[in-house]
């Protein structure tokens, strides 16, 4: 049997991990440069306890039971995981009511170890947060990631295990003749498919609309962040801080970054759907994003800012997810509208449409034999190894020992690494690297990574770019 | 794994490592200096203008030439340079600093350290500018590593944020490559470089300087395209009337130093403000056996200085390895109008180095430092700019038995 998969985010890329278990073939069309770079890229990298979704969604079917999947994912893809806990504050005794009803509806959905603490107790365990705190919700099971490690890492398993995977590669159309999907059509080339999976993001609605079927109503909901440097400002807080929640979502939060910096954010502004690539950070964000974490935690500094971003999460008017086999087209299934929770929810939302594709299509997939189950990250030698085995490292390769980002200690090994497993660009560097991430945020290392990538898939320097086609660097030479 | 061992250790061969370890040497103590970059001079390999070493050497030379003099005078010297090599970590305990290289981990044992790392540039992000995500913002120093060292034009037109001396330089620069340059912009209401580099790098080349003006937005689409600026009020807020629009495809950013101290932030005290390594007059940190110089202190205008301060940590590391022993600590206040204040600490028995920056630039005004109550220095200063350090020498007779001291700017006499 072929599957495609349309879109190679966190959710496309783990539905890719998924089926490549079994002996089916699979191909994944990502229209970007790179896996993991569009609504996965920007978020607030949170894997969510599973209280916040109301009995009845798909959110609360698959939001709990994906946070557990997780453990899995940290194994095999050998990406970070932190349970660091989340807390939901109160400062009023109305925000109290609101944590009685989070925590009975966290209960019902599963979710273990979920505390209503008191005020004591939570500035016993966050000392920085704002004293008029009166009690918090304790969800220990919540963690943070990086959600491109988590694209990254599961696309390269699944390549492991035979996935086809096609990058800057555009759907511009999708042919069908009886409510079935006969043909897929690229800026490339075309492709015929058992299956189609729709997990375009953003897009999803219209790849919906391109096979025919009815139109999945989102729309982009932007959020912006501000982020602080890792070396100054990376103990403010050492679990997720959510603020009481509102009619607008889970507000504006304060935690730390896996890498051990601080994020603040995400602002909540709802965009018309046809701007699915408006990445704009604004004066009114910033100066919200500012004004509502400092009233969680009032030591904020953002003079220690290191970037300001946003990103777009694909919100629908139901505020739940779009998953399951079309009603329409035989062959079509959604994994759709994955708002927030939707990186916590993925790894569940693959697992239930691996089984629900095998029931609907009555077909039933059988294992492989030689599947490879485990992927590596690429080893910071620098801040990872012991000095000795470092040491022996660099003496058997010495571009282990080359420094090349001097904030998160990039070595050249890892650069080259970075490139030979697909990174083209300096973002492709950057998110599996970390390269270029740090406080000087490319200051002292974009000219290097530059050369090496020239170097290593031998390309002229000016046709080198951040990330899309038009982000070049350099104009010329100043001199034949 | 390889075991060096040494009297003095330096990091960083830039002005001021390079100028501690000379002096360390003279005094006949075991240096080693080590660098991060293949070679010595830091970033004064990248500043091809001249203007550098008229105080230190009495001429004017080009950041390399200025690098240089000091390599050649370092040649032949009991001093081991070691080049690519980058600080893992630093063992306080035993007094022992390790390092990575091509060719593996190293370990110097020392008796002494001195740090002089320099700074980096204050990043796009930090300035919470809104607008898209683009390439063609460059921090100065890196437009100017590109131009200069890698024979890459970064951009065609271009407007160059921050009038601090790097910028400056960067808009002469850029014009004599090719690029034009449509006007450098500065946030506050006077220049935040050297008078000498607005009229040789500017008013030279008739490049406006808009002061009171600041970038609101960044426009492009994978590249930079559309630049807003607008004027600002006393509070910095935006003049919403006053926005307009540049096409370019640059945006160079001018918009400060931070001292580079995160390698030793959890070794010695950093000022929380400055970010800068707490040192007193001696150049000493609240380590005994660590001493730090230029830019990782403090952010100098000149790069003389820096040689000067430079000089005054190998020679005080030079003496505490000789067994010498210095006296008590005396803290150093900012007053009225003082900024930036450099040394923190000043140690009995010790000439004094002082350099200030003034917060609102003032004309025809003292400085005076005082003792308690007592006055024991003052100097009148015809025109003060932060932009522009005040250096005050202050000998050590003057100094004697003195308590706590302040540093001010007489506003009424």
């Amino acid at each position: 049997m072929k599957i495609g998969i349309i879109g190679g985010g966190v959710v496309g890329a783990l539905l890719a991990y998924e089926l490549t278990k079994y002996n089916v073939e699979v191909t994944l069309i990502e229209k970007e440069f790179d896996v993991g770079m569009g609504v996965s890229k920007a978020n607030s990298a949170i894997v969510h306890a599973g209280y916040d979704d109301e009995k009845g969604t798909l959110r609360s079917k698959f939001c709990a039971r994906g946070n557990e999947l997780y453990d899995e994912l940290e194994e095999n893809l050998d990406i970070d995981l932190k349970r660091i806990g989340s807390h939901v504050l109160a400062f009023k005794q109305e925000d109290m009511n609101t944590l009685d009803r989070l925590y009975n509806q966290g209960i019902e959905n599963g979710v273990k170890g979920l505390k209503i603490l008191d005020k004591n107790e939570i500035i016993r365990l966050e000392p920085n947060i704002n004293e008029h705190v009166i009690g918090s919700l304790y969800a220990p099971t919540a963690g943070i990631t990086e959600p491109w490690q988590v694209a990254i890492g599961a696309v390269e398993l699944a390549q492991k295990n035979g996935l086809n995977l096609s990058l800057s590669e555009r759907v511009i159309e999708i042919k069908t003749e009886n409510y079935k999907i006969e043909k897929i059509i690229t800026d490339k080339k075309e492709y015929i498919f058992d299956v189609v999976i729709n997990a375009a993001g953003l897009y999803a609605d219209v790849i919906s609309n391109m096979a025919g079927d009815v139109s999945i109503p989102i729309h982009p909901r932007q959020g912006e962040y501000i982020l602080l440097n890792k070396f100054t400002a990376h103990d403010l807080v050492n679990s997720i801080i959510f603020p009481p929640p509102s009619k607008m979502g889970k507000g504006i939060l304060v935690l730390p970054t896996v890498d051990g910096g601080t994020l603040l954010g995400p602002t909540s502004e709802d965009l018309s759907y046809l701007l699915k690539d408006d990445r704009t950070t604004t004066r009114h964000g910033i100066d919200e994003i500012v004004e509502s974490a400092k009233k969680l935690v009032p030591s904020i500094d953002v003079r220690e800012t290191v970037k300001i971003f946003s990103g777009l999460r694909p919100e629908s008017p139901n505020k739940d997810f779009w998953i399951g086999k079309s009603e329409k087209i035989s062959n079509l299934f959604h994994a759709a509208a994955t708002r927030s929770p939707g990186l916590t929810a993925a790894p569940a939302i693959a697992k239930f449409l691996v089984e629900e594709i095998q029931e609907k299509m009555k077909i039933n997939f059988s294992e492989k034999e030689n599947y490879i189950s485990k992927r590596e990250r690429i080893k910071n030698f620098f801040n990872d190894e012991s000095l000795e085995k470092y040491d022996e490292m660099i003496k058997e390769d010495s571009s282990k020992g080359k420094i090349v980002c001097v904030c998160n200690k990039i070595t050249e090994s890892e650069i080259i690494e970075a490139i030979k497993r697909g990174a083209h660009t300096l973002d492709g560097v950057k998110f599996r690297t970390r390269a270029s991430f740090g406080e000087c945020q490319g200051g002292f290392c974009t000219h290097k990574i530059m050369k090496i990538i020239s170097k290593q898939l031998n390309v002229p320097i000016e046709d080198i770019t951040y990330g899309n086609d038009n982000s070049y660097v350099i104009t010329g030479k100043v001199r034949p | 794994m390889k075991n060096y061992s040494t009297d003095l250790l330096i990091i960083g061969a830039g002005a001021a490592g390079m100028a501690a370890a000379l002096k360390a040497e003279s005094l006949g103590i075991k240096v080693i200096l080590v660098e991060r970059n293949e070679e010595m001079g830091g970033i004064l390999n990248q500043c091809i203008h001249n203007g550098f070493g008229l105080h230190y050497f009495k001429e004017e030379l080009t950041g390399p030439e200025y690098a240089n003099k000091f390599e050649n005078l370092l040649n032949g010297k009991n001093i081991t340079f070691l080049s690519n090599r980058f600080l893992h970590s630093i063992n306080e305990e035993n007094k022992e600093i390790i390092f990575t290289s091509s060719e593996g981990i190293e370990k110097i044992s020392c008796k002494a350290l001195v740090y002089t790392a320099g700074a980096r540039e204050r990043p796009f992000g930090s300035l919470l500018i809104p607008g898209n995500r683009v390439s063609g913002i460059y921090t100065a120093g890196m437009a100017q590593r590109l131009t200069n060292i890698e024979n890459r034009l970064p951009g065609k037109k271009a407007l160059i944020l921050g009038s601090g001396d790097i910028g400056l330089i960067m808009a002469r620069r850029l014009t004599l490559e090719g690029m034009k340059v449509e006007a450098v912009l500065e946030r506050m209401p006077y220049p935040g470089g050297l008078a000498r580099n607005i009229t040789q790098c500017l008013k030279d080349f008739e490049i406006p300087l808009l002061l009171s003006t600041t970038v609101v937005e960044v426009r492009g689409q994978g590249r930079l395209n559309e630049v807003i600026v607008a004027q600002v009020d006393g509070n910095f807020n935006e003049i919403k009337s006053t926005r307009r629009s540049y096409s370019v495809d640059s945006l160079i950013l001018s918009v400060g130093l931070v001292p580079s101290t995160t390698p030793v932030m959890h070794l010695v005290e950093i000022d929380k403000r400055t970010r800068g390594v707490v040192v007193d007059s001696i150049m000493r940190t609240n380590k005994e056996w660590v001493f730090a110089a230029g830019n990782c202190v403090v952010i100098y205008d000149l790069v003389d200085y820096v040689s000067k301060e430079g000089e005054i940590a190998g020679e005080n590391a030079a003496k505490y390895i000789l067994g010498e022993t210095f006296g008590k600590k005396i803290k150093i206040n900012p007053g009225n109008n003082i900024g930036i204040i450099s040394p923190s600490f000043y140690v009995e028995n010790t000439e004094l180095e002082l350099y200030v920056r003034v917060i609102r630039p003032c004309e025809n005004k003292k400085i005076i430092v005082k003792s308690g109550q007592d006055i024991i220095h003052q100097s009148r200063h015809i025109s003060m700019i932060p932009s522009e350090m005040e250096h005050i020498k202050i000998k050590k007779d003057k100094l004697l038995n003195v308590k706590e001291l302040t540093v001010e700017v007489i506003e009424n006499e």
